[in-house]
């Protein structure tokens, strides 16, 4: 029998991306997300790996790209404001095509902001973050066992596609505690013939995003779309919860995806015929899956920690076929079930 | 037939590629990556040695050098040999830096790689000036040296006093060697050599953190011919950079 343990979000996370097989992490303090350097402190040097605060989330994010370009499982986790330190890097990370993964356990922003949850850096996070055409894969978890779980998974992930994936949190589900099952399921290992390992009987092997010579960017970039588009056949994850006969579909994730479910739950005792869709790869983004509903629901109702930012990507999958509304709250507040609920009730006709 | 009797004296070494150095005509890269090769064919670590290229003039180094090499961002090669050594322990890591790379945007990052004693070996090229980006004012510009953005001279008053990397690296404990050298004269590329030996061998003891800045020209950037850089190397540079060793540790010690 797997063991049942009680853990925070952020702990949770560590615990996983050690049991994923991370050789390496490096980070930076910054508050929500301390407990997970903190854990990674503590345990990574006992399991004989390696463990470097380092100066700063910019010198952290580069130290990630030279371990995992030496082919080993390299990790970094921050929050909002760290997070925009890791753009450049990360830019050269999806140049580079080097297997990572980053965690962003978001807080409010813009700027300094504040340490409560949010869900802020959701264009940050899908739309590319840094310069150039590029993605990375963005999983939200809505719970501390998936907190785990998709952190585990996230490596096997990076490896198979050559690509960083970046864990979207944010600061409930990292200070939040809940029992999980611990992950007993070994890492999937790849072989990597173009780490730098020393160029012993083959050809030397190069890291490197910049191409100057005319047009082999150009197909750099055709090679990395096209990555890209297996990526979206492959991997685009979702959660329906009571979508079977849903006319009001709410459409959230992470800390409003639970918010939404428990709405959903009271809209059916109430007699309104509610379901959500949690999209939980973010990109690549459930557009088919959000899609194939269209022709039952009536509404659809977005609720997000932001002004409105994945309500975008429900926007573009509807394409105007059924009304899209958005409720959110910004700057660290969390919606309540109260508010979300008296939304759908304005919705469906049924305002008290 | 004398051809018995000749005697090779250079061979190229096996650490460089066949690739023409893309550098201009009398600059300094071309020569200290010369040294690098050679001593990596010496220490025959040519199957285990990484090395991390710079954003600058010398971003495209790994066409040159025959091992495996990694880009890095602008200023961030500590960073990744950092991450690189971490990682593996088992291969001799380098990182190459110009002066606006290590002194102006990467200044972090270097400080804190020699602080923690990173067991990998730097080479700074000190050439007074951004040479990729068409000459501008580095950290290490003189006093009323004229360039892309400073047309009237570095004037001290608003925009500082060239930083002198060696010896603010020789203020931390951690590093094992720290010397300054030049590569224009003879004897000066020799003792160049000697000291990027050292350093490689440094870290092949475990020793940690080197750091070899180079003086090395730029006849570009300073409108001058190779030949007068080179001249302008002992002539104007030294007596502000002065070349010597500030730390040298000594072989045999631990850590
Ligand atoms: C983040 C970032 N900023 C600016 C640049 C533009 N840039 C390219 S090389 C360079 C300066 C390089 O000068 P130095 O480090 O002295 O090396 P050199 O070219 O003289 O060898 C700059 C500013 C860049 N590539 N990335």
């Amino acid at each position: 029998m797997s063991k049942r343990v009680l853990m925070n979000g952020n702990e949770a996370v560590a615990e996983g991306a050690i049991r994923g097989g991370c050789d390496c992490y490096f980070g930076y303090p910054i508050t929500p997300q301390n407990e997970l350097t903190a854990y990674m402190a503590m345990h990574m040097p006992r399991h004989g790996r390696v463990f470097v605060q380092a100066e700063s989330e910019v010198a952290a994010i580069n130290m990630v790209y030279g371990a995992a370009g030496a082919g080993v499982r390299a990790m970094t986790s921050s929050s909002s404001p760290g997070v925009s330190l890791k753009q450049e890097g990360l830019s050269y990370i999806a140049g580079a095509e080097l297997p990572m993964v980053i965690v962003n356990v978001q807080r409010g922003g813009p700027g300094l902001g504040n340490i409560d949850p949010s869900q802020g850096d959701y264009f940050q996070a899908v739309k590319g973050g840094g310069h150039g055409d590029y993605r990375l894969i963005v999983l939200a978890p809505d719970s501390v066992q998936e907190m785990h779980d998709f952190t585990a998974d996230a490596f096997d992930l990076a490896d198979r596609y050559r690509n960083p994936v970046m864990i979207l949190a944010d600061g409930r589900l990292g200070q939040m505690m809940e029992p999980l099952i611990l992950r007993t399921r070994e890492p999937e290992r790849v072989e990597k013939p173009w780490a730098l390992t020393g160029a012993r009987g083959r050809e030397k092997n190069i890291i490197r995003s910049y191409f100057s010579v005319d047009g082999v960017l150009e197909k750099r970039n055709e090679a990395l779309q096209t990555k890209y588009r297996r990526i979206a056949d492959a991997e685009t994850r979702v959660d329906p919860y009571l979508m079977d006969d849903a006319e009001l579909m709410l459409v959230a994730y992470g800390t409003c995806a639970r918010l939404a479910k428990a709405v959903a739950r009271d809209c059916r005792a109430a007699g309104i015929r509610a379901g959500v869709l949690r999209p939980v790869s973010l990109w690549p983004y459930p557009t088919e899956a959000l899609r194939s509903y269209l022709d039952r629901v009536k509404n659809i109702l977005v609720v997000e920690m932001s002004a409105g930012q994945m309500v975008e990507d429900v926007r573009l999958a509807v394409e105007g076929a059924v009304p899209v509304h958005f409720h959110g709250r910004m700057g660290g507040g969390v919606p309540t079930t109260a508010d979300i609920r008296a939304k759908a009730d304005e919705i469906t006709g049924r305002a008290r | 037939m004398t051809t018995t009797t000749e005697k090779p004296v250079f061979t190229r070494p096996q650490t460089l590629t066949d690739r023409p150095m893309a550098y201009c005509p009398g600059c300094g890269h071309g020569i200290v990556q010369t040294l690098m090769a050679g001593i990596i064919d010496e220490l025959g670590i040519r199957e285990k040695t990484v090395g991390v290229a710079p954003v600058g003039c010398a971003v495209e180094t790994y066409n040159y050098f025959n091992i495996d090499m990694s880009e890095a961002a602008h200023g961030r090669v500590p960073a990744v040999a950092t991450g690189i050594k971490r990682a593996r322990p088992d291969l001799v890591v380098f990182g190459y830096q110009g002066d606006g790379d290590l002194a102006s945007i990467g200044l972090a990052e270097i400080m804190h790689a020699a602080n923690r004693g990173e067991n990998y070996t730097t080479i700074f090229i000190n050439n007074t000036v951004y040479g990729m980006t068409g000459g501008q004012m580095a950290p290490t510009t003189l006093a009323h040296q004229k360039t892309q953005t400073t047309p009237l001279g570095r004037d001290p008053e608003t925009t500082g006093h060239p930083m002198r990397m060696s010896e603010i690296i020789a203020t931390l404990d951690s590093p094992c060697l720290v010397a300054r050298c030049a590569a224009d004269t003879i004897p000066n590329i020799r003792k160049t050599r000697a000291l990027l030996l050292k350093a490689f061998q440094y870290q092949l003891a475990g020793q940690g953190f080197s750091f070899i800045e180079i003086l090395c020209t730029c006849p570009t950037h300073w409108h001058l011919s190779p030949k007068d850089s080179m001249d302008y190397i002992g002539r104007v540079l030294t007596p502000i950079f002065p070349c010597k060793t500030f730390r040298d540790r000594g072989a045999g010690h631990e850590g």
